[in-house]
């Protein structure tokens, strides 16, 4: 049994330590708002929280998550910032199919989280690990700027 | 492929003609009863529902993969409802021939075609429902309806007096359809024409959007399979001793399309398939290489072959003659859900949720694949991650119907994102060779283009090459060349590597118009005129070309110079009933490396649904093109594709994404299509931005820097 910390839940799985933190979720505890894209941490569709860093959890092996604080969009309101971030995506009408926009906010989250007012160079360094197919990224980028602002006001979107 | 997926595609052939029976009358249709819910819920036809709270639930029966139809097609059923736009949800329908798309004769979702085809029907389904409402409320009001008007999801009497759709619902359900109902004027839209918000984003920020991986049912298995690593392989032998000695493991199974290892979870699954040790016959294309296609293709394209369009005498004398060969490549879709369907094949049964743009053709081809009537086949569509073409494809459904009706248990199949970029159903590799004529003024007069490429319609199983042997899909976009040069002939010479095509968003037009607006740009440097100009000389008789050509000239202040470096190039095409021109700045690095700034469209669809969506489906479309002009590539070695997943079939990423901005033209014309027009001139846009920085002519794609590089 491994013991892990999921959007703040104690939980304890039989699942073996070598099995991607992804599989995880999706399959033993069918949390599927975490996407699968690529499987090799190319595309970002799988992008959770480790003890607040953005990670690719195609790539993490349960072993490697055990003991932390695993945040997944599931729970991604309940976070000062996600929130905010959240707020920001639905005020620009960001996704198109969607399917990438849990791993893009994840990845958002933890940037304004760490650098309340990014650059574009931030932005691009910060989120270019995140693949859209249907080219969402300028809509990423103001969405990601209007929640900067909207957090540097101390208030929503 | 394999004798199971040739005997679906027959069948796909049938269902859709069996289903191409009629057009959908809207209001019409029977169907009402099949989707009727509680007695308090007034459901006048398939497509709306109103509850006695006010609710209005818009039961959409195509697919959301991002282009907005989920938000389009309650937006036309609202307006000639009155509704009140906050009280509207969408629902994803069932399939069911009710459900048809007008334009195809099945349900199914591609082709542009959503708002083209639904334009009228949900409009009517609208104003019957209202004009239903109001009959009811002038019953209550022992009044006539002519003396009742409708605002917003109320019924007002001319005294004033007003009854909301939802306290009327019940009194509405006991109503007559009427036959025949008035539509509104445009100019009384209140809902069309302006950016409402999309439907699905909330569930498409938290988490809660359900798309077809997101399945899971009590007993399911993950199923992922091996596949022949050369088209038209067979499998020789199976040793799956490692594969079954892998816990949670519980069945590998052999089927026409491969080698399936069935388990508890993907993780299980993945890990069994990959310990199989198989040996494969590669069979008749063990030497495919991607140079052997170019060499079949060119060689096509030199001959020639059917003729699609003739007018003049393309030997005419002329005081100028330039020709070119153009080619692109196979591509891959990559949409970012992997490819996947889930099936539960029951004794009287078969429940499929799945992420598919051909729900009505797969009740045919998996009741067939099932052994059971496909009225009995149940196709829950779930969001789509991604379409693009590749979710009209039955691969992945029939294959997850054979392993579920072989193990007995619902299995959800699962391509890997190598499986998905090796499982071919690509975009055709194409060449085209062109030869141009000018006159001593520099005016063109004659142009011949010969296509080679293999044929989609054929490749796609419900269509056939038409009689006179043109693949319409290989040669749209040339073949409906809008310049006035009078001497014009296209012909079609079809090859077939033996790969297996399918639609890629925007489909022929996706390559021909590149070559066809570069082949056009060179004409104007030949002829010693400014691009931009020079196409909208030809295009005096086309007043929707020229009028988006001008408006993209404009806004990108075509002739106005730009910072040092920093080049434009232009281009314009119609495909889908709309018109799109793009202005590409651009710059090329010492290196080579292309950096594109920013990219003006011009569009004109007709009269516009919605203006933000279709401003988010040209820059989607852009980005799309983009990817496949600058890395798109699939290519072939020892029968093998060589790509297998981001790295080796890169996409545009945010830092490289120019800015983009969309104008749109007013309109009173019928609405075109929208999911695809504005992929077709990008490429050329950007290529012939490329020659105007470089002097050098891209004529093969996708974009070579070593080409490009300058001292």
């Amino acid at each position: 049994m491994i013991s892990l910390s999921i959007n703040g839940k104690k939980i304890k799985v039989k699942d073996s330590p070598d099995k991607p933190l992804l599989w995880v979720l999706r399959d033993t505890l069918g949390m599927t708002g975490t996407k699968f894209g690529c499987g090799v941490a190319l595309c970002g569709a799988c992008t959770v929280h480790l003890d607040g860093e953005p990670v690719r959890s195609c790539s993490v092996p349960l072993s490697a998550a055990a003991g932390k604080k695993v945040v997944t969009i599931e729970a991604i309101a309940a976070n000062s910032v996600g929130k905010v971030v959240q707020a920001a995506w639905v005020k620009h009408d960001v996704p198109q199919c969607g399917y990438c926009q849990s791993g893009q906010i994840m990845s958002a989250t933890a940037l304004l989280a760490k650098n309340k007012k990014p650059s574009d160079a931030d932005i691009d360094a910060a989120m270019s690990g995140n693949i859209c197919r249907c080219g969402t990224y300028n809509q990423i980028r103001a969405a990601i700027n209007d929640a900067a602002q909207a957090m540097s006001k101390g208030g929503r979107t | 492929m394999s004798a199971i997926y040739n005997a679906s595609r027959r069948d796909f052939l049938k269902t859709s003609v069996l289903a191409g029976g009629g057009l959908i009358l809207g209001f019409t249709l029977p169907g009402a009863a099949r989707f009727a819910e509680a007695a308090s819920v007034f459901s006048p036809n398939a497509y709306i529902r109103i509850a006695s709270n006010g609710r209005i639930t818009v039961v959409c029966g195509l697919s959301e993969m991002g282009q907005g139809v989920h938000t389009a097609i309650p937006m036309l059923v609202a307006e000639e409802l009155d509704a009140d736009w906050s009280s509207i949800e969408v629902k994803q329908a069932p399939a069911d021939p009710a459900f048809n798309n007008p334009i195809f004769g099945m349900q199914a979702t591609g082709g542009s075609t959503s708002v083209r085809g639904h334009w009228e029907p949900m409009r009517k389904a609208g104003a019957a429902a209202r004009a239903m409402l109001v009959a009811a409320a002038a019953g209550k009001w022992k009044s006539k309806p002519s003396d009742c008007r409708t605002e917003k999801g109320m019924v007002v009497h001319k005294s004033g007096k007003k009854l909301s759709y939802g306290r009327l619902a019940h009194a509405a359900a006991k109503l007559a359809v009427p036959a025949e109902v008035k539509l509104k004027n445009a100019k009384d839209f209140r809902i069309l024409g302006t950016s409402m918000k999309r439907l699905d984003t909330p569930a498409k920020v938290n988490g809660t959007a359900k798309f077809g991986l997101d399945v899971r049912l009590p007993g399911m298995l993950t199923a992922v399979m091996a596949r022949p690593p050369v088209p038209g392989g067979k499998v020789v032998s199976v040793d799956d001793a490692k594969a079954k000695a892998i816990p949670g493991v519980r069945q590998v199974v052999q089927i026409p399309g491969g080698v399936a290892v069935l388990a508890e979870g993907f993780w299980a699954a993945k890990q069994g398939r990959d310990a199989l040790e198989i040996k494969w016959d590669d069979g008749p294309n063990a030497a495919l290489s991607s140079e052997g296609v170019s060499r079949m293709l060119t060689e096509g394209a030199g001959k020639g072959g059917a003729v699609g369009r003739s007018a003049g005498d393309v030997g005419l004398s002329v005081a100028k003659r330039l020709q070119a060969v153009y080619e692109a490549p196979y591509l891959a879709h990559a949409c970012m859900e992997p490819m996947n369907a889930t099936v539960w094949v029951k004794p009287d049964e078969i429940e499929v949720w799945a992420g598919t743009q051909s729900q009505g053709p797969s009740q045919g081809i998996l009741g067939k694949v099932g052994g059971i009537a496909p009225g009995k086949v149940k196709v829950h569509t779930m969001y789509l991650g991604g379409g693009f073409g590749r979710r009209f494809a039955p691969d992945f459904t029939v294959d997850a119907t054979l392993l579920s009706k072989i193990s007995g248990k619902p299995v959800q199949l699962v391509y890997t994102r190598e499986d998905d970029m090796k499982a071919y159903f690509y975009r055709p590799a194409s060449v085209t060779r062109f030869v141009g004529g000018l006159d001593s003024r520099g005016k063109a007069v004659s142009l011949s283009a010969s296509v080679a490429s293999p044929s989609i319609m054929e490749a796609s199983g419900f269509m056939k090459l038409p009689p006179d042997g043109v693949d319409q899909m290989a040669v749209e976009g040339i073949k409906d060349c809008p310049y006035d040069i009078p001497n014009l002939r296209v012909e079609y010479a079809r090859r077939e590597p033996g790969v297996q095509v399918w639609f890629w968003r925007s489909v022929g037009h996706s390559q021909n118009l590149f070559f066809l607006e570069s082949f056009v740009d060179e004409m104007a440097v030949a002829a010693a005129m400014d691009p931009y100009e020079f196409r909208r000389e030809l295009l005096s008789k086309q007043p929707r070309y020229k009028g988006v050509l001008e408006l993209a000239a404009q806004k990108a202040e075509w002739g106005k110079p730009l910072p040092a470096g920093v080049h434009r190039g232009i281009a314009v095409a119609q495909s889908f009933g709309s018109y799109v021109a793009e202005v590409a700045e651009v710059s090329v690095g010492k290196d080579g490396k292309v950096k594109v700034h920013r990219i003006v469209g011009a569009v004109d669809c007709g009269m516009t649904v919605n203006p933000e969506i279709v401003r988010r489906q040209v820059e989607s479309a852009v980005v799309y093109g983009l990817s496949a002009a600058l890395y798109g590539r699939i290519s072939f070695k020892d029968g093998r594709v060589e790509q297998s997943n981001f790295h080796d079939y890169p996409v545009l990423r945010i830092d490289e994404m120019p800015r983009v901005e969309v104008h749109i033209a007013a309109s009173t014309e019928l609405p075109g299509g929208m999911g695809e027009p504005g992929l077709p001139p990008l490429a050329p846009a950007l290529t012939n931005a490329i020659f105007a920085a470089t002097g050098k002519r891209v004529r093969k794609l996708p974009i070579d820097s070593d080409q490009l590089k300058h001292a």
